[in-house]
């Protein structure tokens, strides 16, 4: 036997070992739940199918942190929450269960408010008054953008309100899709108009 | 903790070499990456490693608390270092607590399996190689640490040498000779 070949036995006898070492995924689950026993996960994420398409919800300890739209790149919304937040981010479904069912839920038509705590940590001064603002207005109501600023302390701030709405980290649990401008029409929306519209149109027929 | 983050750092040092400049575009920012992508990344080498070096039956235990600990010291990494050498640092540091601690362990007689082998076959893992196996355990440490990291984990001569507390040059010779004495297991084992 040559070298090569003992060493194409070697690598071959352990290649199995790697390729499909955790194909049921419960190492994974293992170390997710290690993890959290002992306070070494700062988020936790998954993806769940919506008639929007796939959102990502990541949460810390606090709450719900993120909701993404598959069109803002859930790669790009991941490697932003390691900088902002911390990169200690594991894939932990349990910890978002309850936020993916209210969202099936709202998108049955079948429940008018979200009621899993939100961490707002991601906006800052004046976006997170607008926020807090937003989780006020009911199901089914629209509010115009200048309506939202003066609610949110700074009547003349109406851009940024707008801003504050387009850069929403918590999207459908804060409902920013029923900001519409002045003039009626729908208006900017992380997850693109004709999700807004969609929004605003099963909110309306209910 | 502390001291595997700084061998492993000090590791990383040595492996600045252009084979990874290529490979990893963004090792800038590596050490902001989430953490779930170094698990699907490296998860299946630190595998390969545990297992080489602990069997089957401890190698998922190995696997658990290296990226446990990776992910206690991740946020401190420093940027731009070798993602795979570091948590093969881990593993093996893990690898040694858990054959020491098992070495002081009091083996109970009809308890445990016979040995790592019996027991992965009897869950029906892939059979490993039973007389590779055997071949690899009665290597010398310094030959079998070297064959594993530079063969199974594809570290450089460097890492393998930070990780073996020995010279580039020692680490080659110990892969070299380790390889040598597995060849001469085979040959006299095809003879008899």
């Amino acid at each position: 036997m040559s070298d090569k070949q003992i060493i194409d036995r070697l690598t071959d006898a352990f290649a199995g070992a790697g390729d499909a070492f955790d194909s049921d995924g419960r190492l994974h689950s293992r170390l997710a739940a290690l993890a959290e026993r002992q306070g070494l996960l700062d988020v936790s994420y998954r993806t769940v199918d919506s008639p929007l398409g796939l959102l990502l919800l990541a949460a810390t300890g606090e709450g719900l942190v993120r909701v993404a739209f598959s069109r803002e790149d859930h790669d790009a919304v991941l490697a932003r929450l390691a900088s902002d937040i911390s990169p200690r981010i594991l894939r932990t479904p349990r910890r978002l269960d309850e936020a993916a069912h209210q969202l099936d839920q709202y998108f049955a038509g079948k429940r008018r408010a979200f009621s899993v705590p939100v961490d707002l940590q991601l906006a800052h001064g004046f976006r997170r008054s607008v926020l807090e603002h937003l989780r006020r207005i009911p199901y089914g109501v629209t509010q115009s953008y200048a309506a939202v600023a003066r609610a949110a302390g700074n009547p003349s701030a109406v851009r940024a309100a707008a801003s504050a709405c387009s850069h929403n980290p918590l999207p459908l649990v804060v409902p920013c899709h029923r900001v519409v401008r002045s003039d009626g029409t729908t208006g900017e929306y992380l997850g693109g108009p004709e999700a807004k519209r969609a929004l605003l149109a099963m909110e309306a027929a209910a | 903790m502390t001291v595997w983050l700084m061998t492993g750092t000090n590791l990383m040092e040595s492996s600045h070499g252009p084979s990874q400049t290529g490979r990893s575009v963004r090792s800038r920012d590596a050490a902001r990456r989430p953490f779930e992508e170094i698990v699907a990344e490296h998860g299946p080498v630190v595998m390969r490693v545990c297992r080489a070096l602990l069997g089957p039956a401890d190698a998922a235990d190995a696997w658990s608390e290296t990226f446990l600990s990776a992910l206690e010291a991740y946020p401190k990494l420093r940027p731009g270092s070798s993602t795979r050498g570091w948590l093969v640092t881990i593993a093996h540091r893990k690898a040694i607590d858990q054959l020491r601690s098992a070495a002081r362990r009091p083996q109970p007689a009809g308890d445990l399996p016979e040995s790592p082998v019996t027991d992965a076959a009897s869950a029906g893992e892939s059979s490993m190689d039973d007389d590779l196996r055997a071949a690899l355990d009665a290597l010398p440490a310094k030959q079998r640490g070297a064959v594993i990291y530079r063969y199974l984990a594809d570290l450089s001569y460097a890492e393998v040498g930070e990780l073996l507390e020995s010279s580039a040059a020692a680490a080659r010779r110990s892969a070299a000779d380790g390889i040598a004495n597995l060849r001469k297991h085979f040959s006299k084992g095809a003879k008899t």
